[in-house]
């Protein structure tokens, strides 16, 4: 649907079929796991059996001696970082902590954290050599939950962690502590906002740690040359990220790290921290051989960057006429090992959707036993998006209020100044409510005893950051596009469109390349729903050049000067109406000056938010507490889609894994700090079974910091599902469900323990 | 993972003369499903690997006079593909057709299910429910013993370490009789029983009255249970809620379930009495004569 007097595109909102698509289906695509190098060495780590102890001692000698063990290295071997902060893509790095938590230090801090590592003629051998170092360990209580992590007398696992203060937060003190971060924004004034509020809801939400869950374990293949250039092949996110912090961990140049990026099975935000790769380096050092590392399963879920589990409680009141007129949250994340959750964004998110005029949030990053967080998309929106929008479902109870006409009634809109200070440019909040109001499935009326519907909305920011790309024209009339910015949503594909829609060219016509860090320009991460949006604008640049310069080489041809020459439509027209395609002057390139090249980057713009709103239909087994899925709709602003398949697998997707975290994902801990379902398991992630077909209604309102008005679309499509089921649950059993999972054992206790006059 | 000999016999003798000469330390690979990943891991470190998917013994799936025979090594989608399975000893069908996916079902036995000895494992309760009798072979010669008798703990069997196990035998199926298997799980497929549940009953000839039940549990206790009260409690019962109330109780009484990351105790206590009660009225229902075709996962 569009809102707006849409400009006619050829390319852009056309379905093309991947530039990567033949490789991916006939499994000649390349990851990071099929790399074999001449005398090539298998790594293997040895990991914590504890959640939080001292390492005494290690004793490594009975692995040097096993024949076909070629290096050991333990925390000895990994320079000392001291106390430095490094600016590293998605903010500030303490690299001591970023050092230890690729090889524990003095202490470990999760079960899985890596104490040694072992290069080996072949996998077998490393592993046994792994099992043959002994490690001593002193151990200590393990901290594993939020709240206890924040007393005073809770054991603490940083002895360098004070906590740092930001936005109205108080200053911190002196002491040592596990509460990393405070952070409070305000708006407005939230006691006379109550005061003004006729409805208060307030309750208190509990979420589990969850993770990913990319296919593909995490992989690193290192070559330490004898000229001190070092060469990485693996599955990252982000290659100059990669190369930085690779760089920064072994204290050597960036220029002297080379990252190649491979294929990725999945991200979704866990690929852009390393790990394996700095250890895949040091134990090419020691060998002058490659070394290759795959993780397994077991050891993805235990050490590498879940999303963290959250205790929150927020608080929405509300005019009788349905008028939002205050909010407040406090809300803790668990950091994990070392500080770092999404925790500040998840303050900025809480109220997003909504134009608050009173607000007041308070967020805490605690360390706690368990791997240090990251990034997982929209980190930090979703929780808050489950807490928000479960208790705007309870307004609209208490109002009598249709949950569409309430939040079209309070949506946020250009002009909107969030809680924490910036203010919207147009946005489309509003547009995708009524979008679910108008569609199919809100005006069909759900019937069965057990069935339940229920709304959310949700909101990310989106970035801009950098990007690069090159582009040559081919005297064929193709052009070769080359970027830096890996694949993982099929943007190969939406970059190429935009540049064949500059240039008025057929999106087959465009080879794109994904390439590594020597061979590009910088371009910041895949993540922050940015590639579309950024390089996207770095293509069209790229394309805008290449018009300029095919303008220069007609004119040479036509014997005039170049602004005698226009570009239109994939062609060049002369003074005398002389006309020659895209193609025909690509074939007469040899005879006319300079190579063609375009080169475009982008880094100024910032993108204006993205917004959904889904609608969901359940029914429960009330014996059970198992919740099946009935219909999924899902209405996203995309601003404009490139392509749109690729933007409604974004939206599916994104669906799918927030199914996967309202009903049945968690990390279970025991009382030690070990995770039992360290496999998928015990670790449900949806299968095809548990999903129905997911509706997607694409809301165009073109962002106007893009040429093309484009959107970033991965993101937001997590935030709203946990709390649009726990809102049908209600819907369906009149239980409020304030707990994530909503597993079938707790959907039943609930059921069970209703409290029928609440 | 360590190394190992690897042997495939053709011939049932052969096998346990490779078993006798390991002195425990070998093992048997039927599917290998639950053995490949448990050598992975580390948990099981054998010399030698018996692969027993070429001794005929133990690949028959033979439905005769005597009963049904089972062998350990049959897998598992031959067994819910067999019309006989299908048509009288259908908790077996059941239990086969949602043990893992298409693949796993191409590998995966029942007799390794059995072997494996997991309180969860998904045909067992099935196996229980239809009074199937173990058929093991060792040195000493051949010994049977009930499913229901197998399995001794988490992981552990009567099985010596010169023993294997050759085939599970059923008992022919009376007229009027029926049978079921269904579990409870998080997701609706691919996934490990959080409670299982199997259950045979036999009717009267005119519908009304039970006048044989025999119903097995999984993963509410350390082995899978055979609740034999609950089973006797029916017998001689007319069909009514009432009858059916008594049996769920029955079975309650013998379950030690734990809290773990598929489920609370007292939950799986909760759904043991929901499983039993809908698996009774399924297996009543193709008793006289209704196929019931279960969703699974619903």
């Amino acid at each position: 649907m569009s809102t707006a007097e849409k400009p006619s595109y050829k390319v852009i909102g056309t379905r093309p079929i991947r530039h990567d698509g033949v490789d991916k289906v006939t499994g000649r695509a390349l990851y990071g796991a099929d790399i074999k190098l001449s005398r090539m060495l298998y790594g293997a780590t040895v990991r914590s059996p504890h959640a939080h102890a001292k390492i005494v001692r290690i004793d490594t000698s009975q692995a040097e001696l096993m024949p076909g063990v070629r290096a050991v290295i333990t925390s000895e071997d990994v320079p000392e970082q001291g106390d430095r902060v490094v600016e590293l893509g998605e903010g500030a790095v303490n690299m001591r902590h970023l050092a230890a938590n690729v090889m524990a230090r003095e202490k470990v801090l999760y079960k899985g954290h890596v104490v040694a590592a072992v290069a080996a003629d072949d996998v077998h051998t490393a592993e046994e050599a792994c099992a043959r170092i002994e490690v001593e360990y002193e151990t200590l209580p393990p901290v594993l939950d939020l709240l206890k992590a924040m007393s005073a007398d809770a054991p603490i696992l940083n002895d360098d962690i004070r906590t740092e203060s930001i936005g109205s937060a108080p200053s911190g003190s002196d002491q040592q502590t596990n509460v990393a971060k405070h952070f409070m924004f305000e708006k407005g004034d939230i006691k006379q906002g109550f005061a003004d509020a006729d409805i208060i809801v307030e309750r208190t939400f509990d979420t589990a740690m969850v993770h990913q869950g990319y296919i593909e374990p995490h992989n690193a293949t290192a070559h330490w040359n004898a000229d001190d250039k070092i060469t990485v092949w693996m599955s990252t996110q982000g290659t100059f990220s990669a190369r930085q912090q690779t760089a920064e961990l072994l204290l050597m140049p960036v220029s002297s790290v080379k990252v190649v990026p491979m294929e990725i099975g999945g991200g979704f935000g866990g690929k852009i921290s390393v790990y394996l790769t700095p250890l895949a380096a040091l134990l090419s050092k020691k060998t002058g051989r490659p070394v290759k590392i795959l993780m397994s399963r077991t050891e993805v879920f235990e050490a590498t960057g879940p999303t963290p589990g959250s205790h929150m409680r927020v608080k929405l009141g509300a005019k009788s006429d349905g008028t939002l007129v205050a909010g407040e949250a406090w809300i803790a994340f668990e950091a994990g090992a070392y500080t770092g959750s999404p925790i500040g964004a998840a303050c900025m998110c809480v109220f997003a959707c909504y134009d608050l005029p009173n607000g007041q949030v308070e967020g805490f990053d605690v360390c706690v036993n368990k791997p240090r967080t990251n990034a997982y998309r929209a980190p930090g929106s979703t929780h808050v998006a489950m807490a928000t929008e479960t208790l705007v479902d309870e307004l609209c109870e208490k109002l009598k209020m249709d949950p569409t006409e309430f939040r079209i009634k309070n949506a946020a809109g250009e002009g909107t100044r969030r809680v924490d200070g910036p203010v919207y440019p147009r946005i489309g909040m509003v547009e995708t409510v009524e979008a679910i109001r108008d569609s199919e499935h809100y005006k069909t009326t759900l019937d069965g005893k057990f069935c339940g519907r229920g709304v959310a909305s949700g909101f990310w920011f989106n970035v801009g950051l950098k990007s690069s790309v090159s582009a040559t024209v081919n005297s064929d009339g193709t052009v070769a596009l080359v970027e830096g910015s890996t694949d993982i949503g099929g943007t190969r594909t939406s970059i190429a469109m935009q540049l064949a829609e500059t240039l008025g060219i057929a999106a087959e016509d465009v080879n794109p390349v994904v390439v590594d860090t020597d061979s590009i320009g910088y371009t910041d991460i895949t993540g922050g729903s940015r590639v579309t949006f950024s390089t996207g604008i770095a293509a069209i640049n790229a394309a805008i050049s290449i018009q300029e310069q095919m303008c220069q080489r007609a004119a040479i041809l036509w014997e005039t000067d170049a602004e005698n020459v226009r570009y239109e439509e994939g062609h060049l027209v002369g003074p005398s109406d002389q006309r020659l395609s895209f193609r025909e002057l690509a074939e007469k390139l040899r005879e006319l000056g300079d190579a063609v090249v375009g080169y475009g980057t982008s880094g100024s713009e910032t993108q204006g938010g993205a917004f959904g709103t889904h609608c969901v239909d359940v029914e429960i087994d009330p014996e059970l507490g198992k919740v099946q899925i009935l219909r999924y709709t899902i209405a996203q602003d995309a601003g404009t889609a490139i392509h749109p398949s690729y933007v409604e697998g974004q939206m599916q997707g994104g669906v799918v894994q927030g199914i996967g975290w309202a009903l049945n994902e968690e990390y279970w801990y025991d009382e030690q700090g070990e995770m039992h379902n360290p496999t998928f398991l015990d670790y449900r992630i949806p299968t095809c079974y548990d999903v129905p077909m997911i509706d997607t209604i694409i809301v165009e309102v073109p962002d106007p910091q893009h040429p093309y008005g484009v959107r970033g679309v991965g993101e937001v499509p997590i935030c709203p599902p946990p709390a649009a089921i726990a809102n049908a649950i209600y819907d369906a059993l009149g239980i409020r469900m304030t707990e994530l999972p909503m597993a079938p054992h707790r959907v039943l206790a609930a059921y069970l323990g209703r409290n029928t006059d609440d | 993972m360590h190394a190992f000999d690897y042997k495939s016999p053709e011939v049932l003798a052969e096998a346990l003369q490779q078993l006798a000469d390991s002195d425990g330390s070998a093992k048997p690979l039927a599917g290998g499903t639950d053995l490949i990943d448990q050598m992975r891991t580390g948990r099981h470190q054998p010399t030698l690997v018996i692969d027993i998917k070429k001794v005929a013994e133990l690949n028959v799936l033979e439905c005769a006079g005597d009963g049904l025979h089972v062998g350990a090594a049959t897998p598992c989608y031959r067994i819910c593909g067999d019309d006989n399975v299908q048509q009288d000893y259908t908790a077996l069908a059941d239990a086969c057709n949602i043990i893992g996916g298409v693949q796993i079902q191409s590998r995966a036995s029942v007799g390794g299910n059995l072997c494996n000895s997991g309180p969860a494992g998904d045909s067992i309760p099935a196996m229980i429910a239809l009074r199937g009798i173990c058929v093991i072979a060792g040195s000493a010669g051949t010994r049977e013993v009930p499913v229901a008798e197998f399995c001794t703990g988490p992981g552990q069997n009567v099985l010596a370490d010169n023993e294997l196990l050759v085939e599970i035998r059923f008992p022919p199926r009376p007229t009027a009789s029926g049978s079921h298997y269904r579990r409870m799980i998080p997701r609706n497929e691919m996934d490990i029983a959080v409670v299982g549940v199997g259950a045979s009953v036999t009717l009267n000839e005119a519908g009304t009255t039970i006048t044989d039940a025999c119903i097995g549990l999984g993963a509410v206790g350390p082995t899978p249970l055979l609740a034999a009260r609950a089973g006797e409690c029916l017998v001689g019962q007319t069909v009514s809620d009432a009858t059916l109330a008594n049996a769920v109780e029955a079975a309650k009484e013998i379950i030690s379930p734990i809290t773990d990351m598929r489920g609370t105790q007292e939950y799986r206590v909760h759904v043991t009495g929901v499983l039993v009660r809908r698996v009774l009225e399924t297996a009543i229902s193709r008793a006289t004569g209704d196929p019931c075709v279960v969703r699974p996962g619903h």
